[in-house]
């Protein structure tokens, strides 16, 4: 074995991110690690990369132990890594970006000619054309992910991790990707490859590793592991566990008048168009693995970024919907998946945050009397259990999960028509998570109409009358009434997707 | 033979300087004369030198409000210690050299160090600067010493009598070293690769805080140079003069094709945006009939240009990218 | 009000202190006389010079507020005067005068606005343009003299007296009330906060960025206007290559003594009026205390350099680090999302 890990722990105060990890990685072959949000990948490779210091459990790169404590000494031991977000310079040339560091110098002085041979002699055998002189930044992300592929290879040459290197590549840059990886295969490197999209993990990888919660839960040849067993594995779930699902009215919700109309919405390179229609009063979920378009359909329906095609209407006529602001208008509501850049003002107060949405729209010359913002801000503190000293208290010093509450209560103060939640009850503990369940309910009772975005299904299958299904920036398919379930769900996301079949 | 976009700054700063010189010499043949040339070299000699300074400062996405404090406190230092002390000038410029290159170390220090603006801890040292040369004296203190007459003097007579003084070479010499020091050693890779993006640069193995001293204290050696060359054009030292030469050169600067957030652009487009802004100078004293102020409006709306060019470079690379 | 006060209090501090240093050197410093219908003496004087860094100060904070900076006001001060200046030669009175510079500042603060909300170039960058440029135009104006002025209204504005008080002193104090009321008593203050510590989430929650964005530095380039016409009423004429000279750094200063970050965020306009009279302050002390005035300065760039290590996001981070340290905890758990 080229790099062995062996019962790797690393904890963070309240979570154990990784519990007694073993993981193998062969010379020449392609290693897919797979796993949803929290499952420890990204702290395994950041333990690898000396990113993180371990807490116990041992590597060994070709039998040797190793513990390298920044990632250029990861580098030097030959553990290279290129990540979804090319680490180099784009003011830079190519020839620069691959020889930076160790630029070949005459008297002193960096010879230019010397170092574009060198940058053209490293790009050999990548099945690149092109002109090494100039900025990084005007070629493609799949030609810069491949030349910091072949920066990576020449500095570190024994083992190789590509963190989602495809997220932002088409179809035919992947396959241009996946040539030099195999190539690179080949020639006897080792190959982690992190990956959200599992039709690549089977295209190219020999075996892969799921975690879940910190564990590792199987390794596997690609080859004897069908798709809809690897789901289950990724989800912690075998599909023949009936689920107790969740009583939920879908009969009323169906026979509610619908209030807006969402049609042909899409954004090039984003989501491909979508139909949506919204009833009064109905949550519907939106499922799909990471990376697979929930978060940018909730972004085009609110508005943060602007869709290049499609309508809105509701029983008035058209909406619209083209900036945060128009979609507040329109009667929207958005608590978005990032709560620290997206949600909450990290230094005004619980009870600023709580209004500010409110204030927004009445226009600055409206201001809301102080004490119907005290009002405001007590009411949702006790109506959502916030756990705050005060409403005086800055929110950025909440804990994560009483800032998400906060978020909610900035929308839900705002009694929107339509409220859209991408991830509520993530990094949020048990019991405030029922409790989110139960506001969603009581909103919805009072006519309220939800979008739920959330990679916990059984959370969906408990909350949502209807459920559509996301695959590869695409909305597949819509479970409605006895399917609504978490198998069918997982299924969904699981079915081979015929015209991507036919494609590739 | 394609030409890479790199370069398209270059070019349009150095185009923009042959068009200014076309319609000058169109309108006054003789401003095409080594004469005018020499005196544009002279003229412009001490801020073509604090640019390049301050050129790869912005390279690196900072900024140095210090340089114009720094020159007015070179000539004062002077000054003074040729009045007061038996010093030879050679020694004194070594001292003052080694002080304002301390100077800027430090300051890039408390840049690093604190994690602030540049732009903030380098206003504490322009008044700083500026109420040190106070400190010194408060009056014009004239130099005399028969080495500057030496050093004022010294120049090579041009064919069409134009002078090529000896500050005007010195000038040329500080940006070709400039240049190298930018563009061939692994020093100034490091600077753009600062300007690139400091997180990013981090993780390719450029020591930040190293780098970042280095930097101011190359801006403080040339804001130094600087003000012995502006000691020699005056023949004096004065606390108050120079106000508002740093953002003249971060003007020459911008015009001369780096971009203002840092990370691109070079070292000899610096000296044709010295020259450009020299040449409206030049051009309104020949005319004679326009006022002075036209050179602010002009340089002004150079400024505006080329932060929209640069603005729109940018969108065109993100939309190909 | 207690709330105001505790944010003051350091400001206020520093101001007591520095009197009774400065009173120390120059025991009459606090002494006030009162004759032929005017109050007079050192504090009176700091109160009245002080008036254009403080009116400055007012727009500066707003706009430092929104994450910003405005290097242009001491030149929209020269426009402005230039303007007035020009409008009482020609003849159009003081009323139309006052107008027409509040007009310029208008548009100087809109132009600045614009650039940065709009076609978003860097506030350090955009403001340089007008900075540099602006002289030229205020020059322009004045045709390069000193254009003096006789109007006895306009004069009044900078050199009258009200009350026994200066007329700027009214002028200033009226703008910060002003000001500070119209952030506080609407929602507009708490607007310009939200945007300036998370522009993109106070833009998710339906706030206007663009439009609060040109309106901070309009409340800059009018801040600067008053400023303008009180320098040129004070003078009698106005002076396009040394109105406001330097007074955005003095400005910019005074935001920052005033304990607002320069990071954005929460403001208070009364501790940066406070910070601008902590800097007139020093200006006359050392004069009265008999110190040269070099020593101006140098004086000020030690306060920066304080507030500076205050300030900075490192030092708390050393603090914190080392109480971590002490309190042996582990470091921080990451954030869940493995793509950025």
């Amino acid at each position: 074995m080229l790099l062995t890990i062996r019962s790797l722990s690393k904890s963070f105060p309240g979570t154990r991110a990784l519990d007694a990890v073993d993981f193998d990685l062969a010379a020449g072959e392609v290693h897919a690690l797979l796993g949803e949000n929290g499952a420890g990948k990204s702290t395994l490779i950041k333990c690898l990369t000396g990113a993180y210091s371990r807490d116990a459990g041992e590597i060994r790169l070709d039998g040797a132990p190793v513990s390298p404590a920044s990632t250029s000494e990861a580098q030097e031991l030959g553990i290279g890594t290129v990540y979804q977000e090319v680490n180099l310079l784009p003011n830079l040339t190519v020839a620069q970006n691959l020889t930076f560091g160790r630029e070949p110098r005459r008297f002193g002085l960096i010879d230019g000619r010397a170092q574009a041979d060198m940058a053209r002699e490293m790009l050999r055998g990548y099945g690149l054309d092109i002109d090494v002189t100039r900025d990084l930044g005007s070629y493609s992300v799949a030609v810069q992910q491949v030349v910091a592929i072949a920066r990576a290879v020449a500095l570190s040459g024994k083992v190789l991790i590509l963190d989602e290197p495809t997220a932002s590549l088409d179809a035919a840059e992947v396959r241009m990707l996946f040539d030099v990886v195999r190539d690179l295969r080949d020639r006897g490197l080792g190959i982690v490859f992190v990956s959200h999209f599992l039709d690549q993990v089977f295209e190219l990888c020999d075996r892969l590793t799921v975690l879940r919660n910190g564990q590792k839960i199987t390794t596997e040849r690609v080859a004897d592991l069908d798709r809809v067993k690897l789901i289950g594995h990724m989800l912690g779930r075998e599909l023949d566990d009936a689920i107790e699902t969740a009583e939920h009215s879908p009969a009323a919700a169906q026979e509610a008048p619908e209030i807006l109309r969402f049609e042909g919405i899409g954004r090039a390179g984003v989501v491909a168009p979508f139909d949506l229609s919204v009833r009064r009063g109905e949550v519907i979920g939106l499922a799909g693995l990471l990376g697979s378009g929930r978060t940018e359909s909730a972004e085009l329906l609110f508005g943060v970024r602007t869709a290049q095609t499609g309508t809105a209407r509701d029983a008035d006529g058209p909406v619209a919907h083209a900036t945060p602001r128009e979609a507040v208008r329109a009667g929207f509501g958005f608590a978005p998946e990032d709560r620290k850049t997206d949600g909450i003002v990290a230094d005004l107060s619980v009870r600023e945050n709580i209004i500010l949405a409110m204030q927004a729209r009445r226009g600055w010359t409206r201001p809301i009397p102080r004490a119907e913002q005290a009002r405001l801000a007590d009411e949702y503190i006790a109506k959502l259990d916030i756990r705050t000293s005060d409403a005086e208290k800055p929110i950025g010093e909440l804990s994560g999960g009483n800032q998400q509450k906060v978020v909610l209560a900035r929308w839900l103060a705002m009694n929107p028509r339509f409220l859209i939640l991408d991830e509520p009850t993530r990094g949020i503990d048990v019991g405030a998570h029922a409790e989110i369940l139960r506001l969603i309910r009581d909103m919805t009772d009072a006519g309220m109409s939800m979008l739920v975005i959330s990679s916990e299904f059984d959370e969906l299958v408990a909350a949502a009358d209807r459920i559509v299904v996301l695959r590869d920036r695409r909305h597949t398919r819509e479970l409605t009434g006895a399917e609504v379930a978490t198998d069918e769900i997982v299924r969904a996301i699981a079915a081979a997707d015929p015209r991507e079949a036919a494609a590739s | 033979m394609t030409v890479n976009p790199r370069l398209y700054p270059l070019l349009a700063t150095i185009g923009i300087f042959v068009v200014a010189y076309i319609v000058c010499w169109l309108q006054f043949p003789y401003m095409l004369s080594t004469r005018v040339a020499g005196n544009l070299l002279t003229d412009n000699a001490y801020l073509g030198i604090v640019a390049v300074g301050m050129t790869l400062v912005i390279l690196s996405g900072g900024i140095d409000l210090s340089v114009g404090s720094v020159i007015a406190f070179s000539g004062v230092f002077i000054a003074v210690m040729l009045r007061d002390t038996g010093l030879h000038p050679l020694l004194v410029f070594a001292l003052l050299l080694a002080v304002t290159t301390a100077f800027g170390a430090a300051m890039g220090a408390v840049i690093h160090g604190l994690a602030m603006p540049a732009f903030i801890v380098t206003l504490a040292g322009m008044f700083l600067a500026r109420g040190a040369s106070y400190m010194l004296t408060i009056e014009s203190v004239p130099i005399a010493h028969p080495f500057y007459d030496l050093l004022k003097d010294a120049y090579w007579l041009m064919p069409g009598k134009g002078r090529l003084t000896l500050i005007g070479v010195l000038m040329l010499v500080a940006v070709a070293a400039g240049a190298l020091i930018a563009h061939r050693t692994r020093f100034g890779a490091q600077v753009f690769a600062i300007g690139g993006g400091e997180q990013t640069a981090r993780l390719m193995g450029v020591r930040v805080g190293a780098t970042t001293v280095g930097i101011y204290a190359f801006s403080g050696f040339m804001a130094g140079l600087s003000g012995i060359v502006f000691s020699i054009y005056t023949g004096s030292g004065y606390p108050l003069a120079t106000v508002g030469t740093e953002l003249t050169a971060i003007a020459a600067v911008v015009i001369g094709g780096t971009l203002l957030t840092g990370g691109a652009g070079y070292v000899v487009g610096t000296l044709f945006g010295v020259l450009t802004m020299g040449l409206i100078q030049t051009y309104i004293v020949f005319d004679g009939t326009l006022s002075s102020w036209w050179t602010k409006i002009v340089i002004g709306v150079l400024l505006l240009l080329f932060i929209l060019l640069q603005r729109g470079l940018l969108r065109v690379t993100a939309l190909r990218a | 009000m207690t709330r105001t006060l505790r944010r003051i209090l350091p400001q206020i501090l520093t101001l007591a202190v520095l009197v009774a240093l400065v009173s120390l050197f120059f025991p009459q410093f606090l002494s006030v006389d009162y004759q032929g219908g005017r109050l007079s003496g050192p504090v009176i004087d700091v109160l009245k010079r002080g008036a254009p860094v403080a009116l400055l100060a007012v727009g500066m904070t707003l706009v430092i507020a929104t994450r910003g900076i405005d290097l242009s006001v001491g030149t929209i001060m020269a426009i402005t005067g230039a303007t007035a200046a020009w409008a009482l030669a020609s003849g159009w009175g003081a009323a139309a005068a006052v107008l027409l510079a509040l007009m310029a500042g208008l548009a100087c603060g809109v132009w600045n606005g614009c650039l940065v909300a709009l076609i978003g170039i860097q506030p350090i960058v955009a403001t340089l343009i007008l900075m540099t440029s602006g002289r030229g135009i205020a020059q322009l104006i004045t045709e390069g003299r000193i254009l003096t002025f006789t109007d006895p209204g306009f004069a009044w504005l900078g050199s009258g007296i009200l009350l026994g008080l200066p007329v700027p002193v009214y002028i200033w104090v009226g703008t910060a009330i002003a000001v500070a009321l119209l952030m506080r008593r609407t929602a507009l203050g708490l607007l310009v906060e939200s945007i300036g510590i998370n522009r993109s989430a106070s833009a998710l929650a339906g706030i206007n960025a663009t439009v609060l964005l040109i309106a901070v530095y309009v409340a800059s380039g009018l801040c600067a206007a008053l400023a303008g016409i009180i320098a040129t009423a004070d003078i009698r004429g106005a002076d396009a290559n040394n109105a406001g000279l330097w007074l955005e750094l003095d400005a910019i200063l005074a935001v920052v003594i005033g304990g607002n970050s320069l990071l954005g965020g929460r403001f208070s306009v009364a501790a940066s009026v406070l910070g601008a009279m902590i800097i007139q302050t020093i200006d006359t002390g050392i004069l009265l205390a008999g110190f040269p005035s070099e020593y101006n300065l140098v004086i000020k760039a030690g306060l920066v350099l304080m507030v500076l290590l205050v300030q900075s996001p490192n030092l708390a981070g050393h603090w914190y680090a080392l109480r971590r340290h002490v309190r042996r905890r582990r470091e921080p758990a990451p954030s869940d999302r493995s793509a950025p």
